[in-house]
């Protein structure tokens, strides 16, 4: 398959570009984080995400989505990186949607899926619990009581977690296996704490305490399938979403050291400029050409996915996290102030950098994958 | 891979057609992986077959038109489609197929003469190069015209029917073993840019000598090469006079297309595998030197995305959506992405590799390719003139 877009992929990425840069600027993430917005979130943008159809792009079109796939989601995402829209979309139509999709049962399906489409439902998964992402090795229990489930454990960075209205805890069995659980977020023992983060984004943590679930609450297919194929999602919309924030940093740094003078010359006029900026636009295009490859394996197939998405989230992770550094860097004093916007770029690049694992994990990954 | 899809029926069908009769035709022997670079063929009047093998392979395939698949028929070319070559280059990898012909004609001269050159130019040059009858060398560089090509010296003096060439070019690889070359030589001395003009001629004319420079790897893939009074007939200027450097620009970027296409070869087993073989797991059955093993992945991760950044600069050819300068970026990429390579195998290979001249290490074969390496992003135009075309022709900066 062309690694490149697909005339209606790129007519969705045009649309996407056109609606978030008109609707949701940077300014619009500024003047949430500004006025501390009790959501975090525009709730009159994401009612018109469900009209344009990002919030269903996931979705079967039988349960009332568009039933496309991970190349037109990441394609949203990498607009919204342009942006840094703040909105629900990762963790709930991506995350949460392919952690349904793969794991539930037809009712647990038709329970949730028609209503996050609507973006009537925010769901979010809850997997991190410490400093690093280290889903191997959950420290939150689920053990048995009579037919049903008691959950206890601590999780961090659950993205949207304030608001969200359905759960999906990842949790320790009794045998050592994983378990996805169905948890509303209102039910008695928990308790969610917003947390206000470094990008302006939503997170909160939320701690389990004696949590008692019906046996039903438990996603009904293979559950460790279903989790890695969530985080591998996650992780590929989360290098989209580097890539075009990359891609945004990189444009407005060139063109502001096209415009900048200094020494009687347009500093882009130097070698030392020129050819850090170009050695960034090679790597670019690499992480590109992988984020797309990823999310067409994603497509291809959800559970063979895994290399090509840590490739993918690995190259992303660098690049942006070069690329804001060399965009403060290059703005000079400018770059270091709260009024200029490329801060916002590097704070967001740090977050998800962090988000399902860093890059050095995604290579770990891949290292042992690769049997070394 | 055996894996690929295609959408459309026709090239489903080319692709079992392709795949039935490279299993019939190509030898066992030429889908062995390569030892070393001995056995590349590179055909000439003076090339010495390593086996029958390796003549037959390569005159099935040059019968086909198939070592030059996208040239017209009529040139000795197998007239594919540009979608019908990426099948038959897929279906070579996963027959593990060699390169039948290894040719500076292919890679360079044919794209250039294909553009540039007259009708009863490419009639007599482009099936010689497609059978690998004529091998090429690329007469560029001189002493003081390195980076700085433009400011080349060696003079063609117009004489009536025909040019007397005079002057020196330098890393001239393989002259010494090349039948023609093209040239690029100084008509006019008052215009540096549009003095310059682009002519082939004969190895064997007199006047003509090489003289190969030993290099860092104890090998002499390049020469240096001399012209006293050598006779070049007018019909083999290629395209205007003086005209030379569009020319070479056009051909330049074909040239680095393939050098950058190095960073894109598959070693016979990936480095993570040759590592654990060599320096061994640890308990967890993590590589037992854990510094080096990020280095490895990463470099891996690396490898592959510029694998990918080479299947969509096709992708994006054949939807001419390519940029022009977009063979700068992989050339830099896979020059540096190379010697990256190279420096990771002789940590791996540590003090195994150290060796120059025993059988044990084939003649010193690692310690002598990681040297052959350096001049990866020197060759073709060095990392620095590329980053400068990046800054120039892509991000458009001033000055640059």
């Amino acid at each position: 398959m062309p690694l490149i877009l697909t005339e209606e992929q790129a007519m969705l990425r045009d649309s996407a570009r056109d609606f978030l840069a008109g609707q949701a600027p940077v300014a619009q993430l500024r003047a949430l984080r500004d006025r501390n917005d009790a959501d975090g979130f525009s709730r009159a943008l994401w009612a018109q995400f469900a009209e344009m159809g990002f919030t269903g792009a996931l979705v079967p079109e039988a349960l009332g989505g568009l039933g496309l796939g991970h190349v037109e989601a990441g394609v949203v995402m990498e607009q919204i990186g342009h942006q840094l829209t703040a909105a629900p979309l990762l963790a709930s139509a991506i995350v949460a949607v392919t952690a349904l999709r793969q794991g539930g049962s037809d009712a647990q399906q038709a329970a949730w899926l028609p209503r996050i489409a609507k973006a009537e439902a925010i769901a979010t998964l809850a997997i991190d619990e410490g400093p690093k992402h280290r889903p191997q090795q959950l420290s939150t229990t689920a053990r048995t009581d009579g037919a049903g489930w008691v959950l206890d454990g601590t999780k961090t960075l659950v993205l949207d977690g304030h608001v969200a209205d359905l759960l999906i805890v990842a949790a320790r069995l009794t045998d050592g296996q994983t378990g996805l659980f169905l948890v509303d977020p209102k039910a008695p023992g928990i308790q969610v704490e917003r947390t206000v983060m470094v990008d302006a984004h939503n997170a909160a943590r939320i701690t389990l305490q004696g949590v008692r679930l019906a046996a039903e609450a438990r996603l009904a297919k293979d559950n460790a399938a279903a989790l890695e194929a969530a985080l591998n999602a996650g992780r590929c919309a989360a290098a989209a979403e580097l890539l075009g924030l990359a891609d945004e940093v990189f444009d407005r740094t060139v063109a502001y050291i096209k415009e900048r003078k200094q020494f009687g010359k347009i500093i882009g006029e130097f070698q030392a400029l020129q050819h850090r900026a170009s050695t960034l636009y090679c790597d670019l295009e690499l992480t590109r050409a992988a984020v797309i490859k990823a999310q067409q394996a994603l497509d291809a197939d959800v559970a063979k996915a895994a290399a090509a998405v840590a490739i993918a989230k690995s190259r992303a992770g660098r690049t942006a996290t070069t690329a804001v550094q060399e965009g403060v860097q290059m703005h000079g004093g400018m770059g270091m102030t709260d009024a200029f916007e490329i801060g916002f770029f590097m704070k967001r690049a740090r977050v998800l950098q962090e988000l399902w694992g860093d890059a050095n994990f995604q290579l770990d990954a891949l290292a042992k994958r690769r049997g070394y | 891979m055996s894996t690929v899809t295609d959408t459309a029926p026709e090239l489903s069908a080319f692709r079992a057609e392709t795949r039935a009769w490279l299993e019939a035709n190509c030898p066992p022997e030429m889908r062995q992986p390569m030892t070393s670079e001995d056995d590349t063929c590179w055909g000439g009047r003076n090339f010495t077959f390593q086996s029958e093998a390796q003549r037959t392979w390569l005159n099935r395939m040059a019968e086909r038109g198939w070592t030059v698949p996208t040239w017209p028929r009529e040139y000795g070319g197998g007239g594919l489609s540009s979608l019908e070559a990426k099948v038959l280059q897929q279906e070579m990898r996963a027959l593990n197929c060699r390169v039948p012909l290894a040719s500076f004609g292919i890679w360079m001269l044919g794209p250039a003469l294909l553009k540039f050159g007259n009708e009863a130019q490419k009639l007599e040059h482009l099936p010689k190069i497609a059978r690998g009858e004529i091998r090429w060398c690329q007469g560029y560089s001189e002493p003081n015209a390195g980076s700085d090509l433009a400011s080349l010296a060696t003079r063609a003096e117009d004489k009536g029917d025909h040019f007397i060439v005079n002057g020196q070019k330098i890393w001239t690889s393989y002259a010494n073993h090349a039948d023609w070359i093209f040239c690029l030589v100084r008509t006019d001395a008052s215009n540096k840019h549009n003095g310059i003009s682009f002519v082939l001629f004969d190895m064997a004319s007199p006047g003509v000598s090489t003289k190969p420079i030993l290099l860092i790897s104890g090998k002499s893939p390049f020469c240096e090469t001399f012209f006293d009074n050598v006779r070049v007939d007018k019909r083999n200027l290629v395209g205007t006079l003086n005209r030379g450097w569009d020319v070479a620009k056009y051909l330049l970027q074909h040239e680095r297309e393939m050098i950058g296409s190095i960073g894109d070869r598959e070693a016979a087993k990936p480095m993570g595998q040759q590592a654990a073989e060599t320096i061994g797991l640890d308990e967890q059955g993590r590589l037992a030197d854990p510094l080096l093993r990020a280095q490895i992945s990463e470099f891996e991760a690396d490898e592959a995305a510029f694998r990918l950044t080479m299947e969509r600069a096709g992708d994006l050819h054949r939807a001419r959506q390519a940029h022009p300068a977009m063979s700068s970026m992989l050339k830099y990429y896979g020059a540096e992405l190379n010697k990256r390579r190279w420096e990771l195998m002789m940590a791996i290979y540590g003090l195994d590799a150290l060796e120059w001249e025993s059988d044990r290490s084939k003649h010193g074969d690692k310690a002598r390719t990681w040297l052959r390496t350096k001049a990866n992003s020197i060759e073709g135009g060095t990392s620095e003139v590329q980053l400068n075309i990046i800054s120039k022709r892509i991000l458009e900066l001033p000055g640059a």
